[in-house]
């Protein structure tokens, strides 16, 4: 394998690197794994490591992360505490210490847990795509992330939610960490005591994570109670896309899907 | 082939070399610089064979690349011993069986002592969440998390007596 390093200066640059078949080098998981497997990756190699991108950056009530801060920097940052569980879910401490934000977004499933959080989150994708930067809404962009493969993702940034309002569950099947079977995120703020705006994303249901927006219909304006949680885990695998692999079959993950959101549900309750 | 130089601080001591470009660090650890304690397993971060200790985090060098090494500290399961004696940790791998093949052993040791240059007395929650990114096949994981707490108690000993 022989490949040249090219450190890009500053994030406008990244674009026409990639234009000219190069790739990002995040924190190395999914790429230099490609690299290794004798995958076509392009080359020069972008390292962005000198872009800054590795702050996280909380005013207010609003949350901003370079794309380059790691699974392990949000597991030891105390603001973002109930972000712990998801980022704590994802590979043992090395892979961690390397896994970035930007790279959990392109990772495909049954990987991404983090992007699963972030769908939930109604997070934006900050990104250059080389004659300006730009926002867009993630679920935007992972249902175009092909199209935009050659924008630079610098980061993302969300609300700050009531730590009560987010729930996160992984199921795997080796403990205590392994790739996905289904992976559940929900935002579910209350209003006098029922449900408004809920948001409920699944992972490894579907190539990227998705909103499972018939469960998120059936919980608007009600009271979490078994009726409703019922009602929402009845219609959560509607729509999705799931696929067989060494972790589960898509069958398997349809058929679980409900009674994981159920519990979730049942716990937030 | 394009060469290209690196320069880290391996075990202690500053090293410079010419790599082939693109290299991973686990390639230039054992191919050029001959430290053969870093295991190549699934090359895919699945494993913790190749484990490492970069600038003190634990990290897969199958998936590191060489030249993003240059001025950082990385500490390989040679750099544990001090003048030919072991450390706490190698000592009770060893003494607690919990070697069988050894294949995986130099990942577990390296991934355990960034847990306890952390946290001097880990939970064993603490050491499982330490070793999970690394699988064992044959010895099992009761005596290596058995040998990993010890450990720690064999250096909280000495801290208290030195």
């Amino acid at each position: 394998m022989t490949a040249t390093l090219l450190a890009a200066k500053q994030p406008r640059a990244v674009p026409g690197l990639q234009a000219k078949g190069g790739t990002v080098i995040a924190g190395g998981t999914l790429a230099v794994a490609g690299l290794n497997y004798g995958d076509k990756i392009g080359n020069p190699l972008i390292i962005v490591d000198g872009l800054g991108l590795d702050r996280i950056e909380v005013k207010g009530k609003k949350a901003t992360l370079g794309a380059l801060v790691t699974m392990a920097s949000i597991a030891r940052d105390r603001r973002l505490k109930f972000l712990h569980p998801v980022a704590n879910s994802i590979g043992g401490p090395a892979v961690r210490a390397m896994a970035t934000i930007g790279g959990n977004l392109f990772a495909p499933a049954p990987y991404g847990d983090m992007a699963v959080a972030l769908v939930a989150l109604d997070a934006e994708v900050a990104l250059h795509d080389g004659k300006a930067a730009r926002k867009l809404p993630l679920e935007t962009f992972l249902a175009q992330r092909k199209k935009l493969a050659r924008a630079f993702v610098t980061g993302v940034s969300f609300a700050l939610p009531e730590a009560r309002d987010f729930r996160y569950t992984k199921i795997i099947r080796r403990k205590p960490v392994s790739a996905s079977v289904v992976t559940i995120a929900a935002l579910l703020p209350r209003k006098a005591g029922k449900i408004k705006s809920a948001r409920i994303a699944l992972g490894a249901m579907a190539p990227h994570a998705v909103r499972a927006r018939k469960a998120e219909l059936a919980l608007e304006g009600k009271a979490l109670d078994k009726m409703s949680i019922e009602a929402a885990a009845k219609v959560v695998a509607e729509g999705t896309a799931p696929a067989d692999d060494a972790y589960a079959t898509a069958w398997y993950r349809r058929e679980i899907a409900p009674v994981h959101l159920k519990r979730l549900l049942g716990e937030a309750a | 082939m394009t060469k290209v130089a690196v320069q880290f601080t391996l075990n202690g001591q500053e090293q410079s070399e010419f790599i082939e470009g693109g290299s991973t660090l686990l390639a230039a650890l054992r191919g050029k610089l001959g430290l053969y304690s870093t295991k190549a397993g699934c090359h895919q971060g699945t494993c913790g064979a190749c484990t490492v200790i970069i600038d003190g985090e634990p990290r897969l060098s199958c998936l590191t690349l060489a030249e993003r090494c240059t001025g950082k500290e990385v500490t390989t399961l040679e750099g544990l011993t001090s003048n030919g004696a072991l450390h706490p940790l190698q000592q009770a791998f060893m003494e607690g069986f919990a070697a069988q093949c050894g294949f995986c052993t130099p990942g577990m040791i390296l991934a355990a002592k960034t847990l306890l240059d952390r946290n001097p007395s880990p939970s064993r929650d603490d050491v499982i969440d330490a070793i999970s990114g690394n699988i064992c096949r044959c010895t099992g994981y009761e005596p290596i998390i058995s040998a990993v707490l010890t450990a720690a108690e064999q250096l909280r000993g000495k801290k208290k007596n030195a």
